[in-house]
């Protein structure tokens, strides 16, 4: 069956994406490097420097360990006003293979609620991942999320 | 009281800051006025962004909107972008390259260094309509501002009675730069970051070498920087601009300018402390070096992460600070990946930075509620520079001399 019409990766596809999204919005961080392979890569840059061809993110972790390691650190030793985010996911597509992977990407919209309870839409972008299959999981191999919203309010904490 | 003035200060305590010079409006009007366009030299960019002929970026200093371009003649232009007819922006894109500077509202055209070259429909049509005979094209270019480059970072100011820039920044600083800006700068890319607070509270953040050990857990956390670290304080411009800088103990094993690599991580409490290591590349034991230059640009170097800062205000409660964040030509492959992974440490979800990102604004409601109180700056003393210890407010004072000096407040 070809990628693009094999509807059972397609629903697979779909569980990994609101796995993260709900993990990330319910803050249950300590499970997110679970969805990574161990090597995986995630990073958070914004379209304007992907788009000018330059390397830097927000966010780059260079295996699931730091990824880890973020969260340790949000947990321990970051401070900042409590706030909560809700992912809204959409157009998510298996676009090529890639190895023994796929490459893959879907929309998201960011909301992050603040403690006292005003709410802004905070990041709004595109997941591009390379997903593999691990003992029968599928995991990121590599998730990036490149930001529209160019200008980070206040700060980023938390993974998108 | 002069009448013109919204304001004064009640003494001359510079160590109490009137939470008004937070949120006042009028105030905020004068500093675009008596600062922005005033005596300060701006940073506006790196030579690096504008390359070649033709090449623009646009930015601001204080309100004002700004284009830097490169001429035919090599010359780095500031000029306002601003269209000498109607006042529309002249470029509305971040970047490009472009022969000559267009208006689209009416198709005026401007050279490189914001001469105007063309008027459209100016003999009018079918001889009707059209310029003035008496219309005098070479009075009606762009506003130039005066430029200065060091070290590949571009300075404008509005004022011809500023001082040249290394006079206005002084020895000390300009030996700061020297030491940070060794080799031809590369961009790595970009952060931009909206702060809730008047552009002063970020300033003085800065400034305030004393909360780095205390607001900044991580540093304490995972061993970057703890107060018993040597380094200290000096101070340029008669206390205008500022360095802070930490310097960790030598080791046996080091060997400054031989290419070692160290994690600073202490405990192992990191699983992957890549984003911890150091490569001596500057010739010293310097770990953190944040600089200010009068009024808003700040010059940083966090273990290899470069990067100079660029505040912009965008009314009294609030501003966008610019991140452009910097290699140098020529860095091996191994120092390329190492400065992407030590970036984790800065920018607006920099783990050893985001926290100066929220303050700024817990200062700014709270300054809200009542405008004639005052906050306390006890520590150390004066204005004065400080060898050994940055548990001092010194270089906040000093600015807050600068900014009574632009303000005549
Ligand atoms: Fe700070």
């Amino acid at each position: 069956m070809d990628f693009d019409t094999d509807m059972t990766l397609l629903a697979r596809l779909n569980a990994l994406y609101a796995a993260w999204a709900h993990i990330v919005d319910d803050d249950r961080l300590e499970e997110l490097p679970d969805l990574m392979t161990r090597e995986g890569v995630y990073r958070v840059q914004t379209r304007e420097n992907h788009e000018l061809g330059l390397p830097l993110s927000l966010i780059y972790c260079d295996g699931a360990d730091m990824l880890a390691d973020r969260i340790t650190a949000m947990r321990t030793a970051n401070v900042f006003e409590p706030h909560v985010y809700c992912h809204a996911i959409s157009a998510v597509a298996v676009t090529a293979r890639e190895g023994a992977g796929w490459r893959a990407r879907g929309n998201f919209t960011v909301a992050r609620t603040m403690a006292e309870g005003e709410t802004m839409i905070f990041a709004c972008g595109r997941y591009f991942d390379h997903v593999v299959e691990v003992d029968g999981a599928l995991k990121f191999r590599e998730r990036v999320a490149i930001l529209d919203s160019r200008r980070i309010d206040t700060l980023l904490v938390a993974p998108i | 009281m002069d009448d013109a003035k919204p304001f004064a200060w009640p003494d001359d305590d510079i160590s109490r800051v009137p939470y008004q010079v937070y949120t006042d409006a009028a105030l905020y009007a004068l500093e675009q006025e008596r600062i922005f366009r005033g005596a300060a030299w701006n940073y506006v960019g790196l030579e690096a962004e504008v390359p070649n002929e033709g090449d623009f970026k646009t930015t601001y200093i204080g309100d004002a909107p700004i284009v830097v371009t490169r001429g035919a003649d090599g010359v780095v232009n500031v000029m306002v972008n601003r269209c000498a007819h109607k006042g529309s922006l002249v470029c509305f894109k971040q970047r490009g390259n472009a022969p000559e500077l267009t208006c689209v509202y009416h198709n005026w055209t401007y050279g490189l260094a914001g001469e105007l070259t063309g008027v459209a429909f100016r003999r009018g049509v079918g001889g009707k309509g059209g310029l003035r005979a008496s219309f005098d094209q070479k009075a009606h270019g762009l506003r130039r501002l005066r430029v200065e480059t060091y070290r590949g970072l571009i300075f404008a100011t509005f004022s011809n009675a500023t001082p040249a820039f290394k006079d206005y920044a002084g020895p000390d600083m300009i030996a700061a730069m020297d030491r940070v800006l060794v080799k031809p700068l590369r961009v790595l890319g970009y952060h931009s970051q909206i702060l809730p607070n008047n552009w002063k509270l970020y300033v003085e953040n800065n400034k305030d070498s004393y909360h780095a050990s205390l607001l900044h857990v991580f540093h304490n956390t995972f061993g970057v920087v703890r107060p018993t670290m040597g380094g200290g304080i000096k101070l340029g411009h008669d206390g205008w601009h500022h360095l802070s800088y930490t310097q960790r103990e030598a080791l046996a094993d080091d060997h400054i300018g031989k290419e070692k690599v160290r994690s600073l991580q202490e405990s192992y409490k990191l699983r992957d402390a890549a984003m911890m290591e150091h490569k001596l590349e500057l010739g010293d034991l310097v770990t953190n070096s944040i600089q200010t230059i009068f009024p808003t640009l700040v010059v940083q170097q966090i273990l290899n992460a470069l990067a100079t800062r660029q505040l912009i205000p965008k009314g009294p409660d609030r501003s966008e600070l610019i991140w452009t964040i910097l290699g140098f030509e020529g860095d091996d492959p191994d120092l390329h990946e190492l400065r992407l992974k030590v970036n984790n440490l800065v920018g607006p979800a920099g783990l050893i930075s985001m926290e100066d990102g929220c303050v700024g604004g817990w200062v700014q409601r709270a300054a809200k509620g009542d405008p004639a109180a005052r906050s306390i700056m006890p520590m150390g003393e004066g204005v004065e520079p400080s060898e050994g210890s940055r548990i001092t407010e010194a270089a906040v004072r000093g600015f807050w001399r600068g900014w009574r000096a632009c303000m005549g407040i």
